[in-house]
């Protein structure tokens, strides 16, 4: 399959590259930028690890390709931290234990990061019902739950 | 005693943090090496098949395919896949690393493909053709156990695994003179551990060193390297096994599996680093299941609620191929199935039948959830059948707070516990008697509410080394080593392999109290078969239990060496000294002092003239338990039933837990909470589904219904603290506490809500299918 030119902001950073049509964005972050940040949990789309954001939308990498993304911007959890201060996601997670094995982490800040965007104020159901699209097998939820809430209070305040 | 703060026991923020909120942290297919290629696993279709032939060259032939490996070009060239576990009289089947000759699951590895990227090496599967002719399979371990059964090893004369009875010739006539007698039929249904990291593995050959290096997603390095070193036939000192970071595992990863060796071996073939990631399809095939049990069960009591007898006999679904510890499962189903009551009798058998399925192994509970049913559903029964509550059923029969250790009839030495305690601060919480009355009150306007109890214990720390067999290749032993760096620096090298319970930040907690560093001193590492001198890995609810005992014997030695050459430089016996804030001081006069870095200092400038003594400041323990332990507590699930639909909704959930004195409650309580949706899973939703021909059903996560979010109650924790005499710390151990009280809890509330219906039993998962169903059958089918 003959390979494509693609141009990427990627946190900020410029990217061009040239990939095959078929390389899923995920691979393209992970392989090819070597930002392993963003994980893969499945090929079915359902647990949510590889979420992103991109163009200012939360989307699952794995089933976007690269090529659908050319001249988009992307962020990933690698690009939350600014001047080496944590976003307040991430510390909402750290303070109140929200992850134990970490792998679902990145996905689930991310789609974290859309839903406090959309929802500033949400209730413990928006957040569960907000997050339905990301998988933990760690943590039961309930302390993600508390991390959500912790950035939400900060971030309004 | 130290004058200054403890930090054991607080519940501080961890350590581990910021490499994985960042997105930081390595995990195994986060690795790249130079030259690195990319395996691929064509797998088997069908559950039972011979291989006629198999037709690699396309496959070969496809630009960027380096090398195919099919089961012939690799028959006799490493070991087989070893079973760890003996169970007298197994019958154990050759475990090739590639199908020889026939294949006996759905996903069995069949053919190798190395590629030189992940895309090529996955398209070349589709250009291999294998011929096979479909064979009948055994998807039902008691129909596998029959006579005139398919067999799933052509060699064997049947499918059974291992038949161990343990007979109590005061079985019949216990049974016989019972005033109740109550008979049950459980199915335990496999679960996928699912953990949220597939299984991956990168493996490098150093053909100039002649040293391999195997990075895998596993729980147990040290063991991992032993086995390896076996199978590939290399010298262990010559093989490093490094875990990464590893995404949950939950029992999936204490194990050994054929990639394992497959990736390796490859890599010595070719000279080329090697690395195997899994798919969400592969590994719902082909890593190990939990649970896969049928119970049949019968109990006996006296009118006034006292149990007499227990007889169990276990269907164990083995699979085609016995994995590391797959006997040992049910076999602690046996062991603990009494429970928390002092029952004299038990009459056990455990017949371990091949399937055409992937193994059974040890998911989160490995056996004890299975057991804690049993004995919670007899209780439930017993009271049903007496009309009595269960909670008097279960306070008549609770070993009580001073019968400790406690011997079961099964052998077993309970370390100690106080059942009531647990229980009545359980149902104080839920306020049982006002939800009893709301719960009629509520039956008469045809609503349904269920309270579920189960009080559990259950068996981990595991555990004293004459409980493995050699073919585990290790005891149950634990070690750690303190080394303290010339600059005072504290480094812990733990041989336990946490992946989520945080001993990084729990350890350092504990060499802050005890040596008096600061916390930002301390480095604790784990992984490495490379740096840690031994180890024996995480599971079984042992890390800080058995990893943090080992942590202070080893700070033990490091302080008496510190206390002597304090002792000599500030002329006072090393047993009035003690440390804190970054001293050695004295205890009646703390104003006398010097500095912990001065005491270094000491080690190894070594001038300070401290007479036998060699240089340096580190120490090793090796923590051999003299028993297991065990933990216990009491779950209360409230739920509401909907007669229209068999919806199922919590009212509350509520989990008081006895782990034993507690380091860190954050992430006692994150392990807890983590258990208790496993279990809840197995209650409500999980199950792994084979149709007739073998076929795997649930090969996806649209299929397989792990809890998202939104699934999950709101959970109210308390705990009680019995410490057990067991270890110094008095540790109990909290990894897999949550999942044995909630499936039986939650099965209870749902039962319990139903039981005016009529409805006795409903197979798990109690999906809302299911109940309606029951509801129905249970009204005439007058729906």
């Amino acid at each position: 399959m003959p390979k494509t030119t693609i141009t990427l902001t990627v946190n900020g950073q410029k990217y061009t590259n040239e990939v095959e049509p078929r390389l899923l964005l995920v691979h393209y972050l992970r392989d090819v930028l070597t930002l392993t940040g963003t994980h893969v949990g499945c090929e079915t789309s359902l647990c949510g690890a590889c979420t992103v954001v991109l163009n200012g939308q939360a989307v699952k990498s794995c089933t976007i390709l690269a090529v659908q993304a050319d001249g988009g911007e992307v962020l990933t959890v690698e690009g939350l931290e600014k001047d080496g201060k944590l976003h307040p996601l991430q510390d909402g997670f750290w303070e109140e234990h929200g992850l134990q094995c970490g792998y679902c982490t990145p996905g689930m800040i991310m789609a974290s990061y859309q839903l406090l965007q959309r929802t500033p104020n949400p209730t413990d159901e928006q957040i569960r019902h907000g997050l339905e699209g990301n998988l933990c097998r760690c943590t039961g939820y309930q302390h993600i739950v508390k991390a959500v809430q912790h950035a939400a209070e900060r971030m309004r305040s | 005693m130290s004058i200054f703060p403890k930090l054991v026991g607080a519940r501080i923020k961890r350590r581990e943090d910021p490499r994985l909120i960042t997105g930081q942290a390595t995990y195994t297919d986060d690795l790249q090496l130079p030259g690195m290629l990319y395996l691929s696993i064509l797998r088997s279709i069908y559950a039972h098949a011979k291989i006629n032939s198999i037709d690699v060259l396309k496959a070969k032939q496809l630009a960027g395919v380096v090398a195919v490996f099919t089961g012939e070009d690799l028959k006799g060239k490493t070991g087989s896949i070893p079973c760890g576990a003996e169970a007298p009289g197994m019958k154990l089947p050759h475990h090739p690393l590639l199908a020889e000759g026939a294949v006996r699951y759905v996903g069995e590895p069949v053919v190798a493909v190395v590629a030189t990227s992940r895309y090529i090496a996955r398209d070349a599967l589709d250009l291999i053709e294998v011929d096979y002719d479909p064979l009948d399979p055994v998807v039902d371990p008691e129909q596998g156990a029959e006579a005139g059964s398919p067999i799933v090893h052509e060699g064997f004369a049947d499918n059974i695994f291992f038949r161990i009875p343990m007979a109590n010739p005061a079985i019949d006539q216990t049974l016989k003179e019972a005033d109740v007698v109550v008979k049950l039929r459980i199915v335990q249904q496999r679960l996928c551990p699912m953990a949220m990291e597939p299984r991956a593995v990168v493996a490098q050959w150093d053909r100039g060193s002649k040293q391999l290096t195997m990075w895998t997603s596993t729980q147990i390095p040290h063991l991992v390297r032993s086995q390896l070193a076996e199978a590939l036939h290399l010298p262990e000192n010559r093989v490093r096994v490094i875990a990464p970071e590893v995404g949950g595992s939950f029992g999936a990863k204490l194990n050994f599996y054929r990639e394992e060796v497959l990736a390796p071996y490859i890599a010595m073939q070719l000279g080329k680093p090697i690395k195997w990631t899994q798919t969400r399809r592969e590994d719902l095939a082909a890593t190990i299941h939990g649970r896969g049990q049928v119970n049949y069960v019968e109990a006996s009591a006296k009118k006034d609620g006292t149990i007499t007898a227990i007889k169990v006999k276990i269907f164990a679904d083995i699979g085609a191929y016995p994995q590391l510890y797959t006997p040992l499962i049910p076999a602690f189903t046996a062991l603990m199935s009494s429970g928390c009551y002092k029952v004299p009798v038990m009459d056990l058998e455990q017949i371990g039948v091949f399937t055409n399925k992937i193994a059974t192994d040890a998911y989160r509970g490995a056996g004890r959830p299975e057991a804690a049913f049993i004995a919670e559903r007899i209780v439930e029964e017993v009271a049903t059948a007496l009309h009595m509550d269960s909670t008097e059923v279960r306070r008549k029969n609770f070993i009580p707070k001073d019968g400790f250790p406690y011997f079961t009839p099964t052998g077993l030495a309970y370390d100690s516990g106080d059942y009531d305690a647990a229980f009545s601060k359980a149902l104080q919480i839920a306020d049982y008697d006002t939800l009893r009355k709301e719960q009629a009150a509520l039956r008469k306007q045809g609503k349904y509410l269920g309270i579920g109890i189960a009080s559990y214990v259950e068996i981990c720390g595991l555990g004293p080394s004459v409980l493995f067999s050699p073919k585990f290749k290790s005891g149950g032993w634990e070690s750690c080593t303190v080394r303290v760096d010339p600059s005072g620096n504290i480094t812990v090298l733990t041989g336990i392999s946490p992946h989520g319970q945080g001993q990084e930040t729990s350890f350092a907690q504990m060499v802050v109290d005890e040596l008096g560093v600061e916390i930002d001193n301390v480095m604790v590492l784990h992984g490495d078969t490379g740096i840690i001198q031994a180890g024996v890995g995480t599971f079984g609810s042992r890390g800080m239990a058995l990893g943090g005992t080992s942590l202070l014997m080893a700070l033990e030695k490091v302080k008496a060496k510190a206390r002597t050459i304090a002792s000599h430089m500030m002329e006072a016996p090393p047993e009035n000294l003690d440390f804190g804030d970054g001293k050695v001081y004295l205890k009646s006069d703390p104003s006398k002092f010097i500095l912990f870095q001065q005491v270094v200092d000491a080690a190894y400038n070594f001038k300070a003239g401290v007479p036998n003594i060699e240089p340096g400041l580190d120490a090793t323990s090796f923590y051999e338990p003299a028993n297991c332990l065990f933990p216990f507590g009491t779950h209360i699930a409230v739920v509401e039933v909907d007669a229209e639909t068999g919806a199922i909704q919590f009212r509350r959930y509520i989990a008081v837990d006895d782990c034993g004195n507690i380091v860190n409650p954050m992430l006692l309580e994150g392990q807890i909470h983590g258990g208790i949706a496993q279990g809840l899973a197995q209650a409500l939703y999980e199950e792994v589904v084979y149709d007739e021909n073998g076929q795997l059903l649930s090969g996806s996560l649209m299929d397989y219904a792990v809890p998202k979010a939104a699934m999950m109650p709101w959970l109210e924790l308390d705990n009680t603290v019995t410490p057990t005499p067991v270890n110094p710390l008095g540790v109990k151990g909290v990894g897999e506490a949550g999942t044995i009280g909630s499936t039986s809890a939650i099965f209870n509330a749902v039962l319990d809500a139903l039981a005016p219906l009529g409805i006795k039993h409903i197979d798990m998962p109690l999906r809302p299918e299911k109940v309606w169903r029951a509801i129905q059958d249970a009204k005439g089918g007058q729906g």
